[in-house]
C-alpha cells in the first residue's frame, strides 16, 4: 500500500520536475528558436567559404594577376589561361553606367510621388512602379534582345560613335561599330537601369516621406519654394537614406545575371567601349559554368563568383550602415 | 541718412526679388519630376503590351497540357516547366517558411540581443547576395556530392532565396501587433511557445500571408540560381513518373524520392533556353512562356500588394 503510494509521488513529482526543467516546453522551444537563427548564419558563412575552398586552385596557381589587368583579355578554358579583368570591368561599367541614369530618373520619381502627386494617385502610382521590380529578369531579357535592342539601342549607338566616338579622350569608350542586333555593354547598362529605377525610388520614396513635416512647413514660411523646399531642405535631410538607396540598387544591378546575359553580347574582347560586346562576372557565370569541363575552369569561374560576392557583401554593410545611421539620427532630431 | 551708401531698404529684402526666376524653376523642376515618372513607367507598359499581343496567340489547351514537340514540328506545351515550376516552388516554400518564420520570431522577440542583431545583418545581407552565387552553393553543397542536378537542388537554392524576404516581413508584421496581447497572454500563465503560436502568429497572419506571396512571386521567376542546380528537363512528367513507380509496387516515399532526384525544368529557365534557340516557333513559345510567367508574377504581387492597402486603411 505504502509503496504503491510512494510510487504515485515519485511518479507526480518526476513528472512535475520534468514540467519544470523544460519550462513547460519553453526551454525546447527557446533552443528551436536560436538553432534555427544560428543555422541561418552559418548559412551565410557557409556560402563564403564555400566559394572560398572551391577556388582553392585558381587562387594559389594565378594569385592576384587573376584580378589584374593585362594588355591581352586572356580567358582560354583549353590552355588553362585565365584573367578575369574584362569580366570584372564589364560589371563595374555597366552597373556604373546603369547608376548614373538610375540615380536621377529615381529622384525625380521619388520626388513626384512623395511630395507632388495628388492623394488619390499615389497609391496606385507606387504599385506601379513597385510591379516593375516584379517582372522576372528572363522577361526583360526577352524583351530586350527583340524589342528594345532593335528600336533603341542600335541607332543610340550610332549615334553614340560618331558623336562622342570622336572626342579625344571618350574615343576608347565609345568605339564602335555597334552590333547589328544592339547587342553591346551600352543595352545591358540601360537595362540594367530600368531594373533598378522601382527599387531606387521606391527606397528614395519612403526616405522622403519619414522626413518630419515642420520641416517643409518651416522651409515653405519662410517663403521658399516647393522646388526650394525638396532641392535645400527635403533632399540634404535624407541624403544618407538616398546614397543607401543608390547603393542598393548598385548591388541589385551587380548582381542581376539573366537580362543581362541575354542582352550583353557575350564575347571576350580586350576593348573598354561600352558599345562593343562584352561580359559581366554574373553572366560568365551563367554562360559557361554548367559547361566548364576542366577543374580549373570550374574553379575559375567559382573565384569570379567570390570576387563578386565580396563585392555585394561590402557594398551591403555601407549600405546597412548608412541605412541605420538615418535611423538612428531621427528620433533625437525629432526630439530636440 | 544717406542714400547714396546705403542702398533703399527694399533693395536688400524685397520679397518679389528674383519673384519670377524661381517660380519658373519651381515650374520646371515640377514637370520634370513628372516626366521622369512617366519614363520611368514607359518600360512598364512596352513591356506588358508587348509581351500579351505577342504571346496571347500561342496560349491554348495542349499549350499547358502537352510535352515539347520535336524541333521543327509546330504545336506542343510546356507542361513540364509548369510541373517543374510548381514542383520547385512547393519544395522551396516547405524548406523557407518553417526556418524563416522561426527565425523571425527570435528577432522580432529579442532585437537588441547579440545574436538578434547578428541575425538581422545576416539576413538583410543575405536579400543582397546576387542569385547566381545562391546557384553555385547550391552546386557545390548539393549537385557536385551527389554527382547529379536535381530537383531538390533547385528547390534549396529557391528557398535561400526566398529566406530573406520571409524573415523580414514576418518580424515587421509580429512587431505591428500590440505588445499587450503577449503580455496579457503570459499573464495568464500560457507558456512563451503557446503565446507565440496561438496569439502572436494568428494575429501577424495576414501580413506573413502577403509576404510569403511576394517572396514566392520573386522565386517563381527567377532563373540564375537554377541554371546549375535543376538544369532543366524537357521530358519530365510527374504523372508519368507516379504511374511507372506504381506499375513497379514501389512506396510513395520512393516515388517521391525518385522524383526529387531528377533534374527539372522550369517556366524562366525553358524560357532562357528557347530564347537561345535560332527556331522561329520555339522564340514565339517563349513569349507565350513570359505571358504566362508575367500573368503570375503580376497578379500575385497586385493582390499581395491591394490586400495590404487594405487592410492598412481598413482597420
Amino acid at each position: 500500500m505504502s509503496s504503491i503510494k510512494a510510487a504515485a509521488i515519485s511518479s507526480r513529482t518526476f513528472k512535475t520536475r520534468l514540467q519544470f526543467y523544460l519550462r513547460h516546453g519553453d526551454r525546447p522551444w527557446q533552443v528551436l528558436l536560436i538553432s534555427t537563427s544560428v543555422l541561418v548564419l552559418v548559412l551565410m558563412i557557409a556560402i563564403g567559404w564555400l566559394l572560398w575552398q572551391q577556388s582553392a586552385d585558381t587562387r594559389a596557381g594565378f594569385g592576384w594577376n587573376f584580378l589584374l589587368p593585362t594588355q591581352t583579355a586572356n580567358w582560354d578554358p583549353v590552355n588553362s589561361n585565365f584573367d578575369s579583368w574584362p569580366f570584372i570591368y564589364g560589371t563595374l561599367l555597366t552597373s556604373l553606367v546603369a547608376i548614373l541614369i538610375a540615380v536621377p530618373t529615381s529622384i525625380g520619381v521619388a520626388v513626384f510621388l512623395a511630395e507632388l502627386c495628388p492623394d488619390w494617385l499615389r497609391a496606385s502610382l507606387g504599385v506601379l512602379v513597385e510591379l516593375l521590380a516584379a517582372i522576372p529578369s528572363v522577361v526583360y531579357g526577352l524583351w530586350g534582345i527583340f524589342v528594345f535592342l532593335p528600336i533603341i539601342i542600335t541607332p543610340l549607338g550610332d549615334i553614340m560613335e560618331n558623336s562622342l566616338g570622336k572626342a579625344p579622350l571618350l574615343q576608347y569608350f565609345f568605339a564602335g561599330p555597334i552590333p547589328i542586333s544592339g547587342a553591346s555593354r551600352l543595352a545591358a547598362a540601360l537595362i540594367l537601369a530600368i531594373m533598378i529605377i522601382p527599387t531606387i525610388s521606391a527606397v528614395t520614396r519612403d526616405v522622403l516621406m519619414a522626413i518630419p513635416r515642420g520641416q517643409r512647413e518651416a522651409s515653405m514660411a519662410l517663403g521658399a519654394t516647393q522646388w526650394e523646399t525638396i532641392s535645400k531642405v527635403l533632399i540634404p535631410y535624407g541624403l544618407s537614406g538616398i546614397l543607401g538607396a543608390a547603393i542598393l540598387g548598385l548591388g541589385r544591378a551587380l548582381g542581376e545575371t539573366m537580362a543581362v546575359t541575354m542582352v550583353i553580347g557575350n564575347s571576350i574582347e580586350g576593348t573598354l567601349s561600352l558599345l562593343r560586346p562584352g561580359y559581366t562576372m554574373s553572366s560568365i557565370i551563367a554562360n559557361e559554368f554548367a559547361e566548364a569541363v576542366t577543374k580549373l575552369h570550374s574553379q575559375a569561374l567559382i573565384e569570379v563568383g567570390l570576387i563578386l560576392f565580396i563585392m555585394t557583401l561590402l557594398l551591403n554593410v555601407i549600405a546597412r550602415f548608412l541605412v541605420w545611421r538615418v535611423a538612428r539620427r531621427t528620433p533625437q532630431e525629432a526630439r530636440a | 541718412m544717406n542714400n547714396a551708401q546705403t542702398p533703399h531698404i527694399s533693395r536688400v529684402i524685397n520679397p518679389r526679388n528674383g519673384y519670377r526666376r524661381r517660380m519658373t524653376t519651381n515650374f520646371f523642376m515640377k514637370v520634370l519630376a513628372l516626366l521622369l515618372t512617366l519614363a520611368a513607367l514607359v518600360p512598364l507598359f512596352w513591356i506588358i503590351g508587348y509581351v500579351f499581343v505577342k504571346g496571347s496567340p500561342f496560349i491554348n489547351l495542349s499549350f499547358f497540357t502537352q510535352l515539347p514537340k520535336p524541333l521543327g514540328i509546330s504545336g506542343g506545351g510546356v507542361l513540364h516547366a509548369i510541373e517543374g515550376t510548381v514542383l520547385l516552388t512547393i519544395l522551396a516554400a516547405l524548406f523557407s517558411i518553417p526556418i524563416g518564420l522561426l527565425v523571425a520570431f527570435y528577432a522580432a522577440y529579442n532585437p537588441n540581443t547579440l545574436l538578434g542583431t547578428a541575425v538581422r545583418f545576416g539576413t538583410d545581407v543575405l536579400a543582397g547576395v546576387p542569385s547566381i552565387i545562391i546557384g553555385i552553393f547550391c552546386y557545390a553543397l548539393i549537385v557536385k556530392p551527389q554527382g547529379h542536378y536535381s530537383a531538390l537542388a533547385g528547390g534549396v537554392a529557391l528557398a535561400i532565396l526566398m529566406l530573406p524576404t520571409i524573415i523580414r516581413t514576418t518580424e515587421e508584421m509580429i512587431r505591428l501587433v500590440p505588445q499587450s496581447l503577449r503580455e496579457a497572454s503570459l499573464a495568464l500563465g500560457a507558456s512563451d511557445w503557446k503565446t507565440t503560436i496561438k496569439v502572436m502568429f494568428p494575429a501577424a497572419l495576414s501580413g506573413i500571408v502577403t509576404g510569403f506571396l511576394l517572396a514566392l512571386a520573386r522565386a517563381s521567376g527567377e532563373t540564375a540560381p537554377l541554371l546549375f542546380t535543376a538544369l532543366g528537363n524537357d521530358r519530365f512528367e510527374i504523372g508519368r513518373m507516379v504511374q511507372s513507380g506504381a506499375q513497379n509496387g514501389q512506396s510513395i516515399l520512393t516515388i517521391i524520392y525518385n522524383i526529387l532526384q531528377q533534374p527539372v525544368d522550369s517556366l524562366p529557365l525553358t524560357l532562357y533556353k528557347y530564347t537561345q534557340q535560332p527556331f522561329p516557333e520555339r522564340v514565339a513559345q517563349s513569349w507565350a512562356i513570359a505571358l504566362v510567367l508575367m500573368s503570375f508574377v503580376l497578379l500575385t504581387n497586385l493582390l499581395a500588394r491591394v490586400y495590404v492597402n487594405y487592410r492598412t486603411t481598413h482597420k
